[in-house]
């Protein structure tokens, strides 16, 4: 069995999770540091989780997607192996290019910290692939800088490749067209801000979360 | 010997970004009376090169397209600075 790669990097706070998440599904994982290339034949996927990499100075996720682990990231994204960025990770995706848009500051400026009722536009066909179209799920929710944003052209191009994954039912941040989570054109780079590792279990408060890998 | 020059960068929210920290700051000051039209908080960073000038141009004009700035939320001006103290 491949493992799944967990990237981390300094002020990655949501890794922890991730792994445990991956071991109670009965999967292998392995930590990837943010300044080591690595081996992409290693791994079946790629999680980059949550948290604050590398302070969130400049933009957030800005400095983590020039890190040399993420030019190994790259390479596997375009060989179409799957990547899925949870919140810092969503951040860090858009900020190397690799998914659409960029994530701003939320609209009433502050710190969110929720649960959110999403509906699923797009099945993502690697994470979460059980879910279906229209779907409603919940998530919780945990950022400063959540609120999708892309240019008016670029959001009618996102939806027309069905790149739209997840919607927020009730826009908690000010993201255009309640947008919670997007792919890249060949679908197997996914990102969204909710965090699925924090409800895989029934004492986590919902366990929406569990099918996304 | 090179001179060491100071290229400024100065990045600012485009004028559809929502700019939390400009919106505090108008708040601020009409609280404490100093009203203004507008505020808009951008940021500045200096990159010194030991390098010919227009090679540090060059240059500073890659990284700040290439990292500084994003070109989806913001907009950046390079500037020709004094040249600092310290080593020539």
């Amino acid at each position: 069995m491949k493992a799944i790669g967990v990237l981390r990097f300094p002020g990655t706070n949501c890794d922890r999770d991730v792994l445990a998440w991956i071991e109670a599904k009965g999967l292998k994982s392995e930590i990837l540091w943010h300044l080591d290339h690595f081996d992409i034949g290693n791994f079946d996927s790629l999680i980059l989780p949550g948290g604050f990499s590398y302070g969130d100075y400049l933009r957030s996720g800005a400095l983590a997607a020039r890190s040399p682990a993420m030019k190994s990231v790259r390479l596997f994204a375009e060989k179409g192996g799957p990547v899925l960025g949870i919140c810092n990770g969503f951040q860090i995706l858009c900020e190397a290019g690799l998914l659409p848009g960029a994530l701003v500051k939320n609209e009433s400026r502050r710190f969110i910290d929720d649960w959110a009722v999403l509906e699923v536009v797009t099945p993502s066909k690697r994470f979460g692939s059980k879910l279906t179209s229209q779907q409603e799920i919940r998530l919780p929710i945990a950022h400063g800088d959540g609120r999708f944003y892309s240019t008016s052209e670029d959001l009618k191009k996102i939806a027309d490749q069905e790149q739209v994954w997840l919607r927020y039912r009730e826009n908690p941040n000010g993201s255009l067209q309640n947008i919670a989570g997007v792919m890249n054109e060949n679908a197997n780079v996914a990102g969204l801000m909710p965090h699925p590792e924090r409800a895989v279990f029934d004492w986590m408060g919902g366990q929406d979360g569990w099918n996304f890998l | 010997m090179l001179k060491r020059i100071r290229i400024g960068v100065k990045i600012m929210p485009r004028d559809v970004i929502l700019d939390t920290q400009g919106r505090a700051i108008e708040q601020s000051l009409k609280l404490n009376q100093m009203p203004v039209s507008q505020a808009r908080v951008g940021r500045f960073v200096e990159l010194d090169f030991d390098l010919e000038p227009e090679l540090a141009m060059k240059r500073a004009t890659e990284i700040a397209s290439k990292l500084l700035c994003n070109p989806l939320i913001e907009t950046f001006e390079l500037k020709m600075e004094a040249s600092p103290a310290g080593k020539a």
